[in-house]
C-alpha cells in the first residue's frame, strides 16, 4: 500500500474543494435568480401566488436538505431522466437556496415602510417600476449582509451532496479515509478547509452588518 | 433637627472624594457627613456630578481618590463580598425604575431578600405584602411591571429597596421620568419615609419637595459642593452667584 | 411516460417509520436541552465569564458555525476512535448535535444578553445580588425571552440536520427511509413519506416550542 503523507491528503482534498466551491457558486447564483422571481411573485397583489411562494418556502425550510437531495436524485431517475449526481445536486441546492433567499429578501422588503410603495403609486409607477426603482434599491442595502451570510449556509449545505455520491470535499474525505485509515487527520483537514472557505465569508458578512448598523 | 442627637457614628462620611471618567474629572474633592436620619437633597445643573456622587455611595461608580464610609465601615471597592454587604445597607431607587420585567411585582420585591438574606418564603411573602400596602399598591402583587403606570412602578421600586431593610436610601432623580400628575404619589411615599427617620440622599429637581422635606440642601457645581445649608436659608438667601443663577433659571 | 407511485409499500412499514420518528424526536429533545444549556454557559463566558476562557469559547463557536454538521459528525464518529474515543452511532449523534446547537445558541443568547438594559443590572447590583445571581435571575430570563423565536428556529434546523445521522446508522427517521427503500426498492416514495414526516415534525416542534415559550416566559404575551 502507498503511504500517504499529510501533503498528499491535503492536495487531494484541495482538488476536491474546487467542486465544493463551484457547486456553491452555481447554487447561490441559481438560487438568487429563482429567489428573485419568487420574491416578485410573493410581493405581487396576486394573493394565491403569494401564498404558493410562502408554502414553497415552508416546504424547503421545514424539511431536511438531505431529503431534498434524495428526492431530486430519485425523482429524476423515476422520470426517466438521465440521472447524474451533478444535476440532482445543482437542482436541489438551487431550489433550497432560492427558498431561503426569497425569505431573507422578503423580510428586507417588509422592513421598507409602506409609504415608499404609496409614494411610488402616487407617481403613477407600475408594480415592477415601484419595485425596481424604489423598493429594491433600499431593501437591497439591508439585504447584502444576510445574503452574504447565507452563502456560508450554502457551502456547508454542499457537504450533504457527498451522501448521494457527488465527489466534493466531504466525499473526498471519506474516500481518502478509506484509503489511508487516518480518519482523524483527514476529517480534521476537511473541517479546516471548510473553515478556510467559510470563515472569511462569515467575517465579511459581519463587517457588512456592522457598517449598516453604524449608519 | 437631628443635630442634638447625632450619635458617634455618622451614617455616611465622604472625605476628599475625586472621580474621573478618563481625563474628565467630574468630582473634584467632595467632603460630606450625613447623620443617621438626616434627609439630604442634592441639587445642581446636569453635569454637576450629583448623580455620580450618589452612585459612588453604593459602588455603582468607582472613584480614584478619597474615602467613603457607610455607618463607620470603609467602602472597599475591589472586594465584591464587602460591596454586597454594603449594598444590603444602602438601597437605591433609579430614575428609570428598573423593575425586572419578567417578574411580578411581588417577586420583584421578594427576589433580593430571598437570594441574599435567604429569608424563608412565608417571611418574604408577608414582607412583600406589607411593603406593597405601605406604598398603596396592595392589589398589584401579581401584576407585571408593564401593567403599571410609571408612578406605580416607582412605588414598587421603593418597596423593593425597602425589602432589604436598608439604613439609607439613595434616590436618583426618581420623579424625572414621570408624567407631572404622577409625581405627587411617589413624593408622598418618600416624604413618609423621611418622617419615619430613614436616612435619605436624593438628587432632585423638585425644589418645593426639597424645601419641604429635606434637613439640608446641597448645591453642587462643577464637581464640588458649592454651597449647603438648611433649605429655608439656602433657597431664601443664596450666598453664591452660581446658586442664585441656578435658582433663578428654574423659575 | 407513466409513473406509478406506490405509497402503500412504504406505509405498510409503519412500525419502522414510527421508530424513526421516535428516535428523531428523542435525539432532538435531548440535544435541544443540552445544546441550549451549553449555549447559555458559552454566552455567559462571552459576556461576563473569566477572560482567559473567552478566546476558547469564541474559537469553538466560529469553528462549529463555519464547518458542515456532517463533517462534525464524521469527525466525532470516525475520527475520534483514532484518538482512543470510541462512541456508538447514537452517542456520536447526540454529542455532535449538542456541540452544534451549543455554538449557534451561544451566539443567539449572547445577542439577547447584550440587549439587557444597563439599569436592570445596576438595580440587581444595588439590591446586593452577586454577579452570578444577577446573571441567572435578572439578566438571563428576559434575554432568553427576547431570543426564544430564534432559538426555536435553530432547534428545528438541528432536528432537520439530524437526518445525516442515519449515515452512521443511527436509527432515526431518515435511516428508516434508507431501510424501507432497500426492502421495497421504492426509493422515491419512501423519501417522500419521510420528508412529509419531517415537515410535520418541524411544524409540530415549532408549535410546541412556541407554547413552551409562552408558558416559561409569562410576560411573553405582552411582548
Amino acid at each position: 500500500m502507498v503511504e500517504f503523507t499529510l501533503w498528499d491528503i491535503l492536495r487531494n482534498l484541495l482538488f476536491a474543494a474546487r467542486w465544493t466551491v463551484l457547486l456553491s457558486l452555481i447554487a447561490f447564483v441559481g438560487g438568487s435568480l429563482v429567489g428573485l422571481l419568487l420574491l416578485i411573485a410573493r410581493l405581487s397583489t396576486h394573493q394565491l401566488l403569494g401564498r404558493a411562494v410562502a408554502a414553497y418556502v415552508q416546504l424547503f425550510q421545514g424539511t431536511p436538505l438531505l431529503m431534498q437531495l434524495f428526492l431530486a436524485y430519485f425523482g429524476m431517475a423515476m422520470l426517466g431522466a438521465q440521472t447524474s449526481v451533478w444535476t440532482a445536486a445543482t437542482l436541489a441546492l438551487t431550489l433550497y437556496s432560492s427558498a431561503f433567499l426569497t425569505e431573507i429578501w422578503h423580510g428586507c422588503v417588509l422592513s421598507i415602510s409602506r409609504g415608499q410603495w404609496e409614494a411610488g403609486q402616487a407617481l403613477a409607477l407600475g408594480f415592477i417600476e415601484q419595485l425596481r426603482h424604489i423598493i429594491l434599491p433600499q431593501a437591497g442595502r439591508i439585504a447584502v449582509a444576510p445574503t452574504v451570510g447565507f452563502l456560508v449556509q450554502v457551502v456547508k449545505g454542499t457537504a450533504l451532496t457527498s451522501v448521494i455520491g457527488f465527489v466534493e470535499l466531504t466525499k473526498a474525505g471519506t474516500m481518502i479515509t478509506n484509503a489511508t485509515f487516518k480518519p482523524f487527520v483527514v476529517y480534521s483537514s476537511v473541517a479546516l478547509l471548510y473553515f478556510l472557505i467559510c470563515y472569511p465569508i462569515s467575517a465579511y458578512a459581519r463587517s457588512l452588518e456592522r457598517k449598516l448598523d453604524a449608519r | 433637627m437631628p443635630a442634638d442627637l447625632t450619635p458617634a457614628v455618622p451614617a455616611l462620611t465622604i472625605a476628599g472624594l475625586r472621580k474621573s471618567f478618563g481625563s474628565n474629572e467630574v468630582l473634584k474633592g467632595i467632603d460630606l457627613t450625613v447623620a443617621p436620619g438626616e434627609v439630604i437633597a442634592i441639587i445642581g445643573k446636569s453635569g454637576s456630578g450629583k448623580s455620580t456622587l450618589l452612585r459612588c455611595v453604593n459602588g455603582l461608580e468607582t472613584f480614584q481618590h478619597g474615602t467613603l464610609e457607610v455607618d463607620g465601615q470603609a467602602l472597599a471597592q475591589d472586594n465584591a463580598a464587602a460591596m454586597r454587604a454594603l449594598r444590603q445597607r444602602v438601597g437605591m431607587i433609579f430614575q428609570s425604575f428598573n423593575l425586572f420585567p419578567h417578574l411580578t411585582v411581588g417577586k420583584n420585591i421578594m427576589l433580593a431578600p430571598g437570594l441574599v438574606r435567604k429569608l424563608p418564603a412565608d417571611v418574604l411573602l408577608e414582607r412583600a405584602r406589607r411593603l406593597l400596602e405601605r406604598v398603596g399598591l396592595a392589589e398589584k402583587f401579581d401584576a407585571y411591571p408593564d401593567q403599571l403606570s410609571g408612578g406605580q412602578q416607582q412605588r414598587v421600586a421603593i418597596a423593593r429597596a425597602l425589602a432589604m431593610e436598608p439604613m439609607m436610601l439613595l434616590c436618583d432623580e426618581i420623579t424625572s421620568a414621570l408624567d407631572p400628575e404622577l409625581v405627587g404619589e411617589v413624593l408622598a411615599v418618600v416624604e413618609a419615609l423621611a418622617k419615619e427617620g430613614m436616612t435619605l440622599l436624593m438628587v432632585t429637581h423638585e425644589m418645593n419637595f426639597a424645601r419641604k422635606v429635606s434637613d439640608r440642601v446641597i448645591f453642587m457645581h462643577q464637581g464640588r459642593v458649592h454651597e449647603q445649608g438648611p433649605p429655608e436659608r439656602l433657597f431664601a438667601d443664596p450666598q453664591t452667584a452660581e446658586l442664585r443663577q441656578f435658582l433663578s433659571s428654574l423659575q | 411516460m407513466a409513473v406509478e407511485l406506490d405509497f402503500a409499500a412504504v406505509l405498510s412499514q409503519w412500525p419502522l417509520l414510527l421508530l424513526g420518528v421516535a428516535w428523531t424526536v428523542g435525539l432532538t429533545a435531548i440535544s435541544a436541552s443540552l445544546g441550549v444549556l451549553l449555549g447559555i454557559v458559552c454566552a455567559w463566558v462571552a459576556s461576563q465569564g473569566p477572560r482567559w476562557l473567552r478566546p476558547l469559547v469564541a474559537s469553538y463557536v466560529e469553528l462549529i458555525r463555519n464547518t458542515p454538521f456532517i463533517v462534525q459528525l464524521f469527525f466525532i464518529f470516525f475520527g475520534l476512535p483514532a484518538a482512543g474515543v470510541r462512541l456508538s452511532p447514537e452517542w456520536a449523534s447526540v454529542i455532535a448535535m449538542v456541540i452544534n446547537l451549543g455554538a449557534y445558541s451561544a451566539e443567539i443568547v449572547r445577542a439577547g444578553i447584550q440587549a439587557t438594559p444597563k439599569g436592570h443590572i445596576e438595580a440587581a447590583a444595588s439590591l446586593a445580588l452577586s454577579r452570578m445571581q444577577s446573571f441567572i435571575f435578572v439578566v438571563l430570563p428576559p434575554s432568553l425571552q427576547r431570543v426564544w423565536p430564534a432559538l426555536v428556529s435553530q432547534i428545528i434546523i438541528v432536528m432537520l440536520g439530524s437526518a445525516v445521522c442515519g449515515q452512521i446508522s443511527t436509527p432515526e427517521l431518515s435511516f428508516a427511509g434508507n431501510l424501507i427503500q432497500s426492502r421495497n426498492f421504492r426509493a422515491f416514495e419512501s423519501y417522500i413519506v419521510i420528508t412529509v414526516l419531517y415537515l410535520a415534525l418541524s411544524m409540530g416542534a415549532r408549535l410546541l416550542l412556541n407554547r413552551l415559550g409562552a408558558r416559561v416566559f409569562p410576560g411573553a404575551h405582552r411582548g
